[in-house]
């Protein structure tokens, strides 16, 4: 056990901050202000080329595939040292290369794999994600968007469906997509993978009206969209396969998160209690941040200790769901015990308060991260499962073709 | 970065665990509750044997010399079977006082005899109701007066490291002026005791202000000694709803259950990766121990609590009998959760340790 940097891992850090401390400034975002998401999008390009340019892209991604093939440790210390700096990172960025690029490393052929992971590394392809539907979400294999070749000899799929909860969908260039393409066998099994470029004829996009005021999540609509069959990635059928790679990258995650405890102990310090003390003072309130406080630091170690796993060639499997199921939670604990230390001013802020919005901001959509990626209840099936050893669901659908299904 | 214990570390865990698994069946535990026993003295005899005992303690003090880790390891594990030994109060609080705040004579005198288990200490600093650090006791002219109590092993100690104020001193158990009388003890496993000290013959030990260190790192390994706790539960827990039928299927199939298992499982995790950071901080990192410690208090306190209640609870009423396994843990849980002060304390510690924190708050 060390948690201190070898000397390897200290110049590694070294070469990290200085490269960062000459080049992320310039690309930092404003703070406290909101800006347009075209220009957020065009401003994560910027970074990703920024960092493909100076040979900090793909950091983990095999060296013979275009990236530098380092260790999942030296990814964690270059994050930590990214995360000093509030650069323009999101799903615009991190759905490209946390999930299309390790299902086309793995399913893709050679010639996708010279078309898309370089572009996607520098920027220049940025992708979305287009899985649920409005009637397979956590179910995602009860998807029906189907997809059946062109009858003009070309090989070419003509797509159509629904898509749905496709992040940033209006502004990326390609997308994943998972259809149907044989509904007479049992539903994982019918499923084939697709990259498919946003501007094709057929797809339309639609902003969803998000409760948090926000439109960053869209409705994809797919009529009669034609996919070569060069873009198909993995074998017909083998669709499944590929979204549990993609779901992989998903869970495990190589981010250093900022602590979303530590501010709320300054905001109850900035707090009032009206008997000449703070909210910091307050019994109630002090222990509920320090068990948050314990948590999220267990919780950060318990990464850490499955990174080491990883790098030890070892597969964490579900433990991974460990790490998402216990952060949105917290998180949605936390933030609510912020605004209810702020008092009614929680609920209306003064102009000049730039932490009170982004802190209701963030209560709203700490319900996202409880959902997306794998809900609560089914990353609590998945550890009872897979890790305890618990028996599966009883599944009715399991055998059954998928057209006879209800 | 190495985020794992080393293959040393998880040799020591599972000769400790193998010892233990043979040495302390819990038909043993019933049998030393029904006897009113002290503890299990022929496990303390082999634990001494293995050289757990002197785990930590400096070589030059006739101790083995190993870490917070290498203890806290096999902290764990004696967690993990309820093994009723006066380790904690021998090994990880008195021994370590007497590192800390002991006088070269004192640790010469005494730390040899801790490791080899020829003598137990006991460490006594509440005085009843209230605070964990009681402040009624005093030393004069090398003549303790006050009574603490409860205090853990008295029955089986030959000395005491009593806390005075902001300090400690050694007391000689068996003496006039020293009256010890049992308590009827929640943790059936591990008797306490009320001490009376009349003018009896102490000695201050040098060092000062040393509580809050001493008590970090007694936190560190009660966090251990919970983590083997939960882990145990959580096993027999799981174990016995597998077993278990009902309305015609496997109790273990049920999504109620599956889910308290889960957030059991993910509890123990997060408190025993705050316990390895915690070990490791004792070890090697001391401006990272009071958060660390704290941290690790908190999460292993949580972890064991929700263990012991809902691994009871899945065992339904079989598990408010005697003849099964669920109360050892159940009572274990409260001593760990009191004996080392309350969640106030450490949630105090762990605020105070952020940075910056000092003039935020009072």
């Amino acid at each position: 056990m060390d948690f201190t940097d070898t000397p390897a891992e200290a110049a590694f850090r070294a070469e990290a901050r200085a490269w960062l401390a000459s080049h992320a400034p310039a690309h930092e975002l404003p703070a406290g202000i909101k800006i347009p998401d075209t220009e957020e999008a065009d401003r994560g390009r910027a970074w990703m080329r920024e960092l493909f340019d100076g040979g900090w892209a793909g950091l983990t991604f095999p060296k013979a595939l275009g990236g530098r093939g380092l260790s999942g440790i030296e990814a964690v210390i270059f994050a930590e040292e990214e995360s000093r700096y509030h650069l323009p990172k999101g799903p615009f960025t991190s759905i490209g290369t946390g999930m299309a690029l390790p299902v086309i490393a793995k399913h893709g052929t050679d010639e996708q794999r010279a078309r898309f992971i370089e572009a996607t590394l520098k920027g220049d392809v940025t992708w979305c994600q287009l899985f649920s539907e409005p009637a397979a979400g956590s179910d995602l294999a009860a998807l029906r968007t189907k997809a059946v070749r062109a009858d003009d000899g070309s090989g070419d799929w003509i797509v159509n469906g629904q898509k749905v909860w496709s992040s940033w969908a209006h502004l990326t260039d390609w997308g994943i997509l998972v259809v149907r393409t044989d509904p007479t066998v049992p539903k994982h099994k019918g499923l084939t993978f697709f990259v498919v470029d946003m501007k094709t004829p057929g797809i339309e996009t639609r902003p969803i009206r998000q409760i948090s005021g926000m439109s960053e999540f869209n409705e994809t609509f797919l009529t009669d969209v034609r996919i070569p069959d060069a873009n198909r990635i993995g074998a017909e059928g083998e669709g499944w396969a590929c979204c549990m790679t993609v779901l992989m990258g998903e869970r495990l995650g190589s981010g250093a998160h900022r602590s979303g405890v530590e501010p709320l102990v300054d905001y109850a310090a900035a707090t009032p209690d009206g008997r000449g003390a703070t909210m910091l003072d307050d019994r109630s309130i002090r222990l509920q941040l320090a068990e948050a406080l314990a948590d999220e630091r267990g919780l950060n170690h318990f990464q850490a200790r499955l990174r080491t796993m990883v790098s030890k060639g070892e597969n964490p499997g579900a433990l991974a769901g460990m790490v998402k199921l216990g952060y949105a939670g917290r998180q949605q604990r936390v933030l609510g015990l912020g605004m209810e230390l702020r008092g009614l001013d929680a609920l209306a802020a003064d102009p000049a308060d730039t932490f009170t919005p982004d802190l209701q901001y963030d209560y709203i959509y700490s319900t996202v991260m409880r959902i997306a990626g794998g809900a609560d209840e089914v990353l609590r099936n998945q550890i009872a499962e897979r890790v305890l050893g618990m028996p599966g669901e009883v599944r009715m659908d399991k055998d059954v073709p998928f057209e006879q299904l209800k | 970065m190495d985020f794992d214990l080393s293959d040393e570390q998880k040799m020591l865990a599972e000769q400790a665990r193998g010892l233990l698994a043979e040495r302390t069946p819990y038909d043993n535990l019933r049998k030393l509750i029904d006897a009113g026993a002290e503890w299990d003295e022929p496990l303390w005899r082999e634990l001494a044997e293995m050289g757990f005992l002197g785990a930590n303690i400096p070589e030059a003090f006739g101790g083995l010399g190993m870490g917070e880790l290498d203890l806290g390891v096999i902290q764990q594990e004696l967690g993990r079977v309820n093994a009723a030994v006066p380790f904690f109060s021998s090994i990880v609080l008195a021994a370590d006082a007497i590192r800390l705040a002991g006088s070269e004579a004192q640790k010469d005198e005494w730390l040899p005899k801790l490791a080899s288990g020829e003598v137990i200490a006991c460490f006594a600093s509440a005085e009843g109701p209230g605070p964990l650090l009681g402040q009624g006791a005093s030393l004069d002219g090398g003549k303790l007066t006050g009574t603490k109590q409860p205090v853990a092993d008295a029955g089986v100690a030959n000395l005491a490291v009593v806390q005075v104020g902001d300090g400690l001193a050694l007391v000689r158990l068996d003496q006039a002026g020293v009256t010890r009388t049992r308590l009827d003890s929640f943790d059936q496993l591990r008797p306490h005791y009320r001490i009376d000290f009349d003018g009896a013959g102490a000695e201050a030990m040098p060092g000062r202000g040393l509580l809050p260190l001493l008590l970090d790192r007694a936190a560190v390994q009660a966090a251990f000694e919970a983590v083997g706790a939960s882990e145990a539960c959580l096993e027999m827990g799981l174990a016995y709803v597998k077993e278990r039928q009902m309305f015609g299927r496997s109790l273990s199939s049920y999504q109620a259950i599956k889910h308290k298992l889960s957030d059991m499982a993910v509890a123990n995790e997060v408190a025993k990766s705050n316990a390895y950071f915690a070990g490791w901080a004792a070890e090697a990192s001391p401006d990272d121990l009071p958060a660390a410690a704290s941290a690790a208090r908190l999460s292993a306190i949580r972890a064991f609590e929700m263990a012991a209640r809902e691994n009871l609870q899945v065992h339904g009423g079989i598990g408010y009998t005697f003849e099964a396994n669920c109360h050892f843990y159940y009572r274990r849980e409260r001593l760990l959760a009191v004996n080392l002060g309350n969640r106030g304390y450490w949630a105090d510690r762990l605020l105070d340790a952020l940075p910056g924190a000092q003039g935020k708050a009072a």
